[in-house]
């Protein structure tokens, strides 16, 4: 016979190791949504960048990211890849100088998807374009169609992928909006939640369909724009004070 | 003009000299290839900012010649010159080697060409890409067909009609492949429906001069003399492709030089784009049109040599054009911010890009260029393609 005493001591046992054991061996769990739920176009992911708030130096987005997705490098910074960048720009009027991060801009419209003979990149209805890595070929036509150079190529073998960013030699990649965490139900980002952590706050993702998003407040207070807007991509990637 | 078509009869170290160079080479473009593929492409010279290199270059060459030197089949079959009709089969035979030539070296250059069944099998319609891949093989069946149609009396009663219909289809594949740049609306270079037609003049003219090489050698081989007839007639041919070549390439830039947004681009190409330049002037422009075109018009006697030697500087030349075209296109950087300037980035958008082939890339380019070569020379030999008097 088990006491009641007992039983509550093994059942809160056999709940910690259920629930919280898992929680605390990593922190890349985001249980708030179950996977198993189809992405819909309620949701129109996005992200804003406020270029006054980004800081000369600080490479704390592209880090995050790097860490993230498990993109080590080679020490070959013309192969590696590179899925954020920090670029810095001179206006050829004002002279001013602005920096900020560079990513896949996740366009509606988005050219690698237009060219890619076997449909590997795609747009999700959700807004995320990514690469299915089982069916890229690795032709590399998208990274010719691509307006800002988002994507890279892997160039090398690589060993000890993070679980959660499957990549793979051969085939082409970029930001995906860390949509594994995303799907997880994260509301953030990794490159946002270093840049908060860093304290500059210059990057603000979430659903621009959801008008009291932080994004959507932010957006409609800074004057955001599209990098390329004559291109008519929609992009869902947003810069202000450029 | 009586003729019967024969084999190959060459000597037979001739025959097999020729087929272990051939196939050397053929292997030392596999085993580029394979190295290339288990390293991975940081080995090559193409990086993530020349994504397209030396492969790309020799596959889009030869597989603009493989549209082109259907040519001669053509003038038989769509413009019913009777002249051509024994050179037909030829004509249409290097045409397949050709294309499966530069099919085997874009596979071989895939980042994983073990997918080929993926590609073969899961399409985008509004990719031009896929389409190319409808296009090709389709081509690849037609001039089947149309080579059966020429080799077989049973079936000949079909030649001119399929003969026709693969005169539309290479126009169309040409234009396919032109588009493959033509559609790309992010770089400056490119981004222009006249590149469609640039691309077709580019293959009736450089795929003219390889069939006349072609020709010289199996007749060398063979011990036939080619009647000053048809020498005239491609020497003429070639003469107007040659014009026809520069006024697109002119129309081209001239385009280009009219929309303000590329200028900068025009610049860097004829002005100030070192090696690039360098390339277009002296390679495409020089070598490949002016200085043939002059050549040609000059030497009024219609001469075997001066013909041989025009086809060989126009290959050159168009080598370098398709270079200057997909190397040049990519090496001008991005203009991701208009009206800045960029000052600093860790992926290079800030700088033209600089490209050096690597050994395997010209291992892998030779020696598909070697495969087409060998197919015709086994073709050839073993069925009857070469035209005799009877």
């Amino acid at each position: 016979m088990i006491d009641r005493r007992k039983f509550l001591v093994k059942s809160a046992t056999a709940l910690a190791i259920t629930f919280v054991v898992p929680s605390l061996i990593s922190n890349k769990v985001y249980a708030k949504k179950p996977l198993a739920e189809k992405v819909t176009n309620k949701q129109s992911w996005g992200i804003h960048i406020d270029t006054s708030k980004c800081v000369d130096g600080c490479t704390a987005c592209v880090d995050a990211c790097n860490e993230e997705n498990g993109l080590t490098g080679f020490g070959r910074p013309a192969t590696d890849s590179q899925w954020i960048r920090k670029v810095k720009v001179k206006s050829n009027t004002t002279e001013k100088i602005t920096t900020m991060p560079l990513m896949c801009q996740h366009c509606e419209n988005p050219p690698c998807c237009d060219v890619c003979p076997t449909g590997a990149s795609f747009k999700r209805v959700d807004g995320i374009v990514m690469v299915n890595q089982h069916t890229c070929i690795g032709c590399r036509y998208c990274m010719m169609a691509c307006p800002f150079k988002a994507r890279s190529f892997v160039h090398e073998t690589l060993t000890q992928q993070n679980t959660n960013a499957p990549r793979g030699k051969g085939c082409v990649e970029s930001c995906n909006l860390c949509v594994n965490r995303i799907d997880h139900g994260s509301e953030t980002t990794a490159c946002e939640d270093a840049c908060n952590n860093a304290g500059h706050s210059a990057i603000t993702f979430g659903d621009l369909n959801d008008l009291k998003s932080k994004i959507s407040s932010v957006m409609k207070s800074n004057n955001p724009r599209r990098l390329r807007n004559d291109l008519s991509l929609n992009q869902k990637v947003f810069y202000s004070n450029i | 003009m009586n003729y019967k078509l024969e084999k190959l009869k060459t000597c037979r170290y001739l025959y097999w000299g020729t087929f272990l160079f051939l196939g050397f080479l053929v292997l030392i473009g596999l085993a580029s290839s394979a190295y290339m593929e288990h390293e991975g492409h940081y080995v090559t010279g193409m990086n993530n900012q020349i994504v397209w290199g030396l492969p790309h270059i020799f596959a889009v060459t030869l597989i603009v010649i493989a549209s082109g030197v259907l040519n001669i089949a053509s003038m038989s079959s769509a413009f019913n010159k009777k002249l051509y009709k024994p050179l037909a089969p030829l004509s249409a035979l290097f045409a397949i080697a050709f294309l499966i030539a530069g099919l085997i070296i874009l596979v071989l250059d895939l980042g994983r060409p073990d997918r080929l069944i993926v590609a073969m099998t899961t399409y985008n319609f509004k990719s031009i890409f896929a389409w190319n891949i409808f296009l090709y093989s389709g081509f690849f069946v037609i001039l089947s067909i149309y080579i059966w149609t020429m080799l077989d009396f049973n079936v000949s009663r079909f030649s001119p009609t399929v003969g026709k219909l693969a005169f539309g289809w290479r126009i169309i594949l040409t234009t396919g492949t032109g588009s493959i740049f033509g559609f790309l609306v992010a770089r400056e270079a490119y981004s222009t429906a006249v590149l469609a037609p640039l691309f077709i003049i580019m293959s009736l003219l450089y795929g003219t001069a390889v069939f006349y090489i072609l020709l010289r050698i199996i007749s060398k081989m063979q011990n036939i003399t080619i009647p000053t007839e048809i020498t005239v007639n491609i020497r003429k041919l070639i003469i107007i492709f040659l014009l026809a070549n520069i006024y697109f390439l002119i129309l081209y830039h001239i385009t280009n030089l009219y929309i303000s947004k590329q200028i900068a681009i025009e610049k860097f190409i004829l002005l100030d784009g070192g090696g690039y330049t360098t390339m277009f002037w002296l390679g495409q422009v020089g070598l490949g049109l002016l200085i043939p075109l002059i050549y040609e018009l000059s030497n009024k006697e219609s001469r075997n040599f001066p013909l041989i030697l025009t086809s060989i500087m126009i290959i050159v030349g168009g080598f370098f054009a398709v270079a200057v075209i997909i190397i040049g296109g990519q090496a001008f950087p991005l203009n991701i911010f208009p009206d800045h300037t960029i000052i600093e980035s860790t992926f290079f958008d800030n700088g033209i890009h600089g490209y050096t082939p690597s050994i395997y890339e010209y291992g892998l380019g030779i020696g598909g260029t070697s495969l087409a070569l060998i197919i015709i020379l086994v073709l050839i030999t073993n069925l009857k393609f070469i035209p005799s008097k009877k």
